[in-house]
């Protein structure tokens, strides 16, 4: 029989008609909890004794008005330097990755420095790094000393650096060592071998945990608010000073997660995309 | 001798597979190395392939010492071609890709050229439809006649193949065999491992019985696999008659 003369059976039909019957059961549970979950959380926090004094001092519509123009200002600070700060440190990441899998006797110190590197700035908190590098290396009086902002930054891709390289290494090491078996006989050279063979597998395959740290990277650029710069951070911080309100913190709060949305987005996708390619392989 | 190799050590810790292996192979011969597994029959592809650093001895190509630690490994390896029992494709290359890669990258040919050389063997072999086609989407036989290929297309004066055939599906066996009795007909040297006896008889002109880390008999296929000299050839023989008959 051809499959356009194909009819389901009559038992192939009632379980057909019990799955719909299923799926449209199971959707209206969803919204039913979901709106029961949702009401007592709603009663829990405006019926709690200090709600309205939290509304007036968080959640002024009148100071979020006033002071949002003033926090963009400062987001577009952020937003640059989330644009700067990711590609500086996804290319630092993966050049000291590849620096620690070179073998012979001549890279020994390259391969102890960066993986010193890794170690160090991988245990040492971001803030420390932030001051010792925004305000330490100006008190050296160098000449050409850059601004606060540029050595934040930097302070940001040394330490994200250090977290990318680590991850950039693990999807070096997942690639099986025929591959690279294959190359060298195909009298590919070592260099070849990783540019051409390995290092594009390694970056496929750690695209979704690179993204993920991209998305940590993007909020903690408000960290270089501690140095002085005014971003999205500092600039609610002033509005707080000056309003008695900490409206504006939730201002600037809200505008991070929608900054961070479309990089989420995008994190999924790649992961889910990963994740079927790896079982349609197999 | 396109092939020589003498006395050869190779030892992993305190195992030694390779214990002063002694093999020749002559211009356009085809030499299949047969043997119980870790016998050493890979592990001497490998080494003279210089994926594997010897221990011991001299592995000679045309004459010219390449285990000497001056010579370059890189190009010797341009003038072996290897190929594996699970194909080692490049999965993020088309077949096309996988195939131009050493001659473009290695071997500085013009992208066109190599290009339509590739063509060229696609066509021959009837996968010229899978030049876009990435690895996972062709089956294990048609990954291994591209392997092949892709070590082809660099013009080797000898090719090593380590069980092509071992991780394929039976149905699948014969279009690789075909296409390595089509190379020998072109006078290709190769060196082939094989679990495959009656292949060996087929297209070896030597086969050479591997025992312990050692050549431990040689000759025509007629004789090593018919009338075989020594006691743990025959009994080797007959494991494989009797495997073959459950």
């Amino acid at each position: 029989m051809s499959p356009s003369q194909y009819e389901p059976s009559a038992i192939q039909q009632g379980r057909i008609t019990f799955r719909r019957r299923k799926a449209v059961r199971s959707v209206l549970l969803a919204a039913l909890s979901t709106a029961i979950v949702g009401t007592l959380l709603g009663v829990l926090v405006t019926g709690a004794p200090g709600w309205d004094r939290v509304r007036q001092s968080f959640f002024d519509p009148r100071i979020a008005r006033e002071w949002l123009p003033e926090i963009l200002e400062g987001l577009w600070l952020n937003l640059r330097m989330l644009v700067f700060c990711a590609l500086a440190a996804l290319a630092l990441g993966l050049l000291i990755a590849v620096l620690r899998t070179l073998r012979g006797p001549v890279f020994f110190p390259v391969r102890a420095l960066a993986t010193l590197y890794t170690y160090s700035f991988r245990g040492l908190p971001l803030i420390i790094v932030i001051y010792l590098m925004a305000f330490g290396i100006p008190g050296l009086r160098l000449e050409g000393t850059p601004s606060v902002t540029v050595l934040g930054g930097a302070a940001i891709v040394i330490t994200y650096g250090a977290y990318l390289a680590e991850v950039f290494r693990a999807g070096i090491e997942s690639v099986h060592p025929s591959q690279i078996a294959a190359a060298r006989s195909l009298g590919l050279s070592y260099r070849q071998s990783m540019r051409f063979v390995v290092l594009p597998q390694a970056v496929r395959r750690v695209a979704p945990p690179l993204l993920n740290d991209t998305v940590a990277l993007q909020k903690d650029v408000g960290l270089i608010s501690l140095a002085g710069p005014i971003d999205a951070i500092r600039m609610a911080q002033i509005g707080v000073a000056q309003t008695a309100n900490f409206t504006p913190y939730v201002v600037a709060g809200v505008l991070f997660v929608l900054l961070a949305l479309p990089l989420i987005a995008v994190t999924d996708w790649v992961t889910l995309r990963a994740a079927r390619r790896q079982n349609a392989g197999t | 001798m396109v092939l020589s190799c003498t006395d050869v050590r190779k030892t992993f810790g305190s195992h030694v597979v390779l214990d002063g292996l002694t093999l020749d192979v002559g211009e356009h011969e085809v030499v299949a190395l047969i043997g119980a597994s870790g016998s050493g029959k890979s592990t001497l592809l490998r080494c003279v392939n210089l994926l594997a650093e010897i221990d011991d001895g001299v592995i000679r190509l045309d004459g010219e010492d390449i285990t000497d630690p001056r010579v370059d490994p890189d190009s010797v390896r341009q003038k072996i071609g290897l190929v594996f029992q699970s194909y080692n494709l490049f999965p993020h290359m088309t077949v096309l890709d996988n195939i131009t890669l050493a001659p473009v990258r290695v071997h500085k040919r013009p992208a066109a050229e190599a290009r339509d050389q590739a063509m060229e063997w696609l066509n021959r072999v009837g996968l010229a439809d899978k030049a876009g086609s990435y690895p996972d989407n062709l089956s294990g036989g048609q990954q291994q006649r591209v392997a092949i290929v892709r070590a082809l297309v660099n013009s080797p004066r000898l090719l090593l193949l380590d069980e092509v055939t071992s991780a394929l599906d039976p149905e699948l066996v014969g279009e690789v065999l075909t296409m390595i009795r089509e190379l020998k007909g072109e006078g290709m040297t190769m060196v082939l491992a094989t679990h495959e006896m009656g292949f060996a008889r087929q297209v070896a002109d030597r086969v050479a019985f591997l025992d312990k880390g050692r050549v431990l008999e040689q000759g025509p296929p007629s004789q090593v696999l018919g009338d075989p000299v020594e006691p743990r050839t025959r009994q080797f023989l007959a494991r494989i008659i009797e495997a073959g008959r459950l």
